[in-house]
């Protein structure tokens, strides 16, 4: 199976028309209004996005008193840089050491810390990573392209109630002149999902 | 309920399938169907353990060959006629034939950056006892409730520790059910990969789960 998976759906017309329509209903009877839901998706297609959380994950590199506050009150710390709101209330970061790799599944739906990443990814949304990242978490992060030794302790995160979860990865070595900026531009989605390793610039970066 | 979406644990569902630079959304009636479920989710005639639990509800066998957000037109469309928003022949036939209820505040795109960036959801400020505390040795119970539950059923009658006590929040089982806020402590509780999927697991790995304490009994 490659991009034929039921989650990356391929132009369906009738569910087109189908939304069209529902679209039309909502509209005609004054449920909703068009220009709010532009509103919507433009925040969440423009505004929001996984370079939010990359601000806060170059932030707690350079800034150790932002990286205390930050494992000690995420939402609050978050919310220092802007980042607030939907799906992303009751924020938690967890830091991947040397000794621990933590990563985040929504194993019952898709919970995911909006304000910091934005919208979840398909995969991240689809049966096979929420049925399989908690009992096989090595597998899957082998797929991904990390490999965790075995005397490293993986934790899997399933985001069950209203906590929000983001990884706090590990700085690269190689980095140690580069700016916060630079280092935000380093960091990837996957790393703060807890499915990506950071790569210090000139290599090749995972996802 | 013990429907398809609780999933944590199965086999044979399938590879994961990154994709490359993958857009926001595939299609555009992928836009269209979170915006509506959006805004109408604002109009407040439904909280969010509603509409979790209305995607629940789709038939087994589709929602393993749906997408996500066909998941979540299916719970728009339940809850629209549910809750009274729209008629059963309007949503057959998709065409309006009666008004809307008088009282809604609909959203405007004005208010929508004001909307998401509220910052109390689901956490209370509510003066609950906590029943335990970290390193406090739990069971999950053992519960297979028809309704809407938070907890997995990879976790029910597992042994765990709990790690740390977030605080007090709505609790989604009674929320979904339409029996109100009912705050309760909500812990996360560490529980070994070895306790979970047996002795092939390794020693160090744990599963963190989010547990309402309902969930929870002493070890």
């Amino acid at each position: 199976m490659t991009h034929d998976h039921v989650d990356a759906s391929p132009p369906l017309t009738d569910l087109q028309l189908r939304v069209r329509a529902l679209e039309s209903l909502l509209v005609d009877k004054g449920l909703v209004d068009p220009a709010a839901l532009d509103a919507l998706i433009d925040t969440y297609e423009t505004k929001v996005g996984p370079r939010n959380g990359a601000r806060v994950v170059a932030k707690a590199w350079v800034d150790p008193a932002y990286k205390q506050r930050l494992l000690e009150n995420a939402s609050s710390a978050i919310a220092e840089l802007g980042y607030i709101g939907r799906q992303g209330e009751d924020m938690v970061v967890l830091e991947n050491t040397p000794k621990v790799h933590n990563m985040v599944v929504c194993t019952l739906c898709s919970c995911y810390p909006w304000p910091v990443l934005g919208l979840p990814p398909v995969w991240y949304k689809a049966a096979p990573y929420r049925s399989r990242a908690v009992i096989d978490p090595r597998g899957v992060l082998e797929e991904f392209g990390v490999a965790v030794s075995a005397d490293v302790e993986v934790r899997v995160w399933d985001s069950t109630a209203e906590l929000r979860y983001i990884v706090l990865p590990e700085r690269p070595a190689g980095t140690e002149g580069m700016s916060e900026d630079e280092l935000a531009s380093l960091v990837t989605r996957d790393a703060m999902i807890g499915v990506g390793k950071i790569k210090a610039p000139g290599r090749k970066a995972s996802r | 309920m013990n429907g398809v979406h609780d999933m944590g644990g199965m086999h044979g569902l399938g590879p994961v399938e990154p994709e490359p630079n993958e857009p926001v959304f595939h299609h555009d009636w992928e836009r269209k169907a979170f915006a509506l479920t959006m805004a109408a989710g604002f109009l407040g005639k439904w909280n969010i353990d509603m509409g979790r639990y209305a995607r629940e509800l789709m038939p087994g066998p589709e929602y393993l060959t749906t997408s996500y957000y066909e998941h979540w037109l299916y719970g728009l469309e339940q809850l629209l006629v549910e809750k009274g928003l729209v008629t059963t022949e309007e949503m057959r036939t998709l065409r309006p034939t009666a008004p809307a209820p008088g009282d809604l505040r609909v959203l405007r795109p004005d208010d929508v950056p004001r909307r998401l960036r509220a910052v109390r959801a689901a956490r209370m400020d509510d003066d609950v006892p906590a029943k335990f505390k970290a390193g406090d040795e739990v069971v999950a119970r053992n519960i297979n409730p028809t309704g809407h539950t938070r907890l997995p059923r990879y976790a029910r009658g597992k042994r765990g520790v709990v790690d740390r006590d977030h605080g007090v929040f709505i609790y989604p089982d009674a929320h979904a059910a339409g029996l109100g806020k009912q705050p309760q402590h909500c812990y996360s509780v560490r529980f070994t990969a070895r306790e979970l999927w047996g002795a092939d697991a390794l020693t160090r790995d744990a599963i963190y789960i989010d547990c309402f304490e309902p969930y929870l009994t002493p070890a």
